[in-house]
């Protein structure tokens, strides 16, 4: 057993060989690593549970007049849903020059409501109430000449963390941390007074 | 390593240290561990920050028998021990002081090592240790934070996690994979409990132990920042050096009466501290339909909400917020002067020096009012001193006129 280290060339250590094992065992260790770390991170993705509690919310519009809101839960988030006049609906074009992003192209919101009144519907409005900057709820400020918010105010959201400012459509004032428009969910009408919120047609959920 | 020559004394002593070195340890870590003979009154939060410690895991293991995880039970749970279990209202108010106890302790304890050039070589590992406690600590203070669920605790976990949104690609998914939900949920209370006491805790300790291994090998810095080392008396003891047992074992009992002295007024007559060390709008159950208002986070962490809230886009934002945070970490590479301590530099370092301590505090003052108006501006100009003493220390820490330093310390009176 131990006639080669004690004599002849065997004696010598293989550098190279020994080189190679450490690495292809190092590598080999840190694949089966990360493999066997793979099932703890993902236990932290939301639950069969979670995502079941995540179905689309039906709301009845009946009972909803001109400048009211509503305010429903669709995974975890609360939804804003108000009915707006046509002047408040009118006056949205008027302030674009104050606004980061008037057109929508940088906010998250689907096809349908992707345009200057960020809605499917001319007067119902559907966001998500989160404050795109970090996640408070801006609070509703709908009269133009707001108190708070100057003579010069349109009408819209006040977010209480962080004063970002939202107009009628969602749409964010110059000035605001918050970068990008308020968030709008999937959504459609079932018929004139009832709303689904998390489902179009398009069968997508997403708006996560 | 053990010499077999070394005669044991018989008894249960001999014994023990036959087989663990027990005596040996004491003697070199105690006895033998010369400290600089001239500490003054900021070398006392090295020590308190590790009785806060030790305090706050006796405390919080008590907390957790009567606590409920869970976002049903959880707030109810907390008023359980306020209001029923004996004593639980003491043992929740210890814990709560602790939390801010441990960020005045480990603040003052950070800015020593500001004044005395304690970051500078050869204890850039000891500072950096000291980084990641602190950071850990953060973790830590904002886990503990949201466990009692009520309203600023889900409101304080929906704005922080928010800010991994703010990660180009990844982030709105990394969000979802934190919080384990759509929104902040039970899903995530529960992980949040576990890692705040099993996970982060034993971080602590750890990084603690690398800490004081550190410490022993680079000895400690002092208020003159002149290394005692260099000064050996002919059995190779430093000449301006003390043994810490008993000199600084005395001071740091002395420190720990009059300490627990102001924590106990505070933990037994004023545990909300004018609405700083726990907030009214904690004591209602969290609701996810309305925001607190107004909604301000912890004293500890208001400097950096502060920049985040000045800037007017949320990326740079939340960018701006890690820098502040990381910049500590660069100081030992960012400062070149050939001196340590604040006594032997000259006016440019002890300018930005004072910048930045007017900063940090305005800053910790800001966070806590409305982001509206001048409030906005001062941070700004805030944000701007404070940035600058770390982005132009390179320019004036080389070009600062330096006095000389002696050999010695300097004796005392």
């Amino acid at each position: 057993m131990t006639d080669a280290v004690v004599t002849g060339e065997h004696s010598e250590v293989d550098k190279g060989r020994r080189k190679f094992l450490t690495v292809a065992t190092s590598a080999t260790a840190a694949a089966g690593a990360v493999f066997a770390i793979t099932p703890f991170i993902a236990s932290w993705e939301p639950s069969e549970r979670a995502r079941a509690m995540g179905a689309p919310v039906t709301v009845d519009l009946s009972k909803l007049d001109v400048g009211q809101m509503v305010t429903y839960v669709w995974r975890r988030q609360p939804i804003y849903i108000f009915k707006r006049s046509p002047q408040m609906v009118a006056s949205l074009p008027t302030h674009d020059g104050r606004l980061k992003d008037p057109q929508s192209k940088e906010s998250e919101q689907p096809a349908y409501a992707r345009n200057e009144r960020r809605s499917r519907r001319v007067d119902i409005a559907v966001l998500i109430a989160t404050c795109t900057h970090l996640g408070c709820l801006p609070k509703q400020h709908f009269d133009a000449g707001d108190a708070v918010l100057g003579t010069d105010w349109p009408g819209g959201f006040l977010c209480p963390c962080h004063g970002s400012r939202f107009d009628m459509a969602g749409r964010v004032f110059n000035g605001s941390p918050a970068s990008t428009n308020l968030r709008i969910p999937p959504y459609s009408f079932i018929n004139e007074n009832t709303l689904l919120i998390g489902q179009d047609e398009s069968g997508a959920q997403g708006a996560g | 390593m053990a010499n077999q020559d070394v005669q044991y004394p018989p008894g249960f002593w001999g014994w023990l240290n036959k087989r663990m070195p027990v005596q040996k340890f004491l003697r070199e870590q105690l006895l033998e561990y010369y400290a600089p003979k001239n500490f003054n009154v900021w070398y006392f939060f090295g020590s308190l920050a590790l009785l806060v410690l030790v305090m706050q895991l006796f405390t919080g293991i008590f907390l957790t028998m009567f606590y409920k995880v869970g976002d049903a039970s959880a707030f109810d749970s907390v008023e359980y021990i306020m209001r029923e279990v004996d004593y639980g209202w003491l043992i929740r108010y210890l814990h709560t002081t602790g939390a801010s106890a441990f960020f005045i302790v480990v603040y003052l304890h950070m800015y020593r090592a500001l004044m005395y050039g304690s970051y500078k070589a050869p204890r850039e590992l000891l500072w950096l240790f000291g980084m990641f406690i602190y950071l850990a600590l953060m973790a830590e203070a904002f886990m503990g934070y949201v466990l009692p669920w009520g309203n600023m605790s889900y409101w304080a976990a929906q704005v922080i996690i928010n800010l991994f949104s703010t990660i180009p690609v990844i982030g709105p998914g990394l969000v979802e994979w934190i919080r384990g939900d759509y929104g902040v949920a039970d899903a995530t209370v529960d992980r949040f409990f576990a890692l705040h006491v099993v996970a982060i805790p034993l971080v602590l300790l750890l990084l603690v132990a690398l800490h004081l291994v550190a410490l022993r090998q680079v000895g400690s810095n002092n208020p003159e920042g002149i290394e005692i080392k260099g000064n050996l008396d002919a059995d190779g003891k430093p000449l301006d050096g003390i043994p810490f047992h008993p000199y600084y074992t005395v001071k740091d009992v002395f420190g720990i009466g009059v300490f627990l002295t102001l924590f106990a007024i505070v933990a037994f007559f004023v545990p909300t501290f004018g609405n700083l060390f726990m907030e009214e709008a904690n004591f209602e159950p969290a609701n996810p339909l309305s925001t607190p208002e107004p909604i301000a986070p912890s004293w500890y962490f208001t400097p950096y909400y502060a920049i985040l809230r000045a800037v007017p886009n949320q990326r740079l934002g939340a960018l701006l917020l890690l820098i502040a945070v990381l910049a500590f970490f660069f100081l030992p590479w960012l400062d070149r002067s050939p001196v340590k301590s604040v006594r032997y530099r000259g006016a440019l370092f002890r300018g930005f020096l004072a910048i930045f301590t007017v900063s940090f505090l305005s800053l910790m003052y800001l966070g806590l009012k409305p982001a509206t108006g001048a409030y906005v501006t001062a941070a700004r100009v805030a944000a701007i001193g404070y940035f600058s003493f770390f982005l132009l220390m390179p320019w004036y820490s080389r070009v600062d006129r330096t006095k000389p330093v002696p050999q010695r310390l300097r004796s005392h009176a």
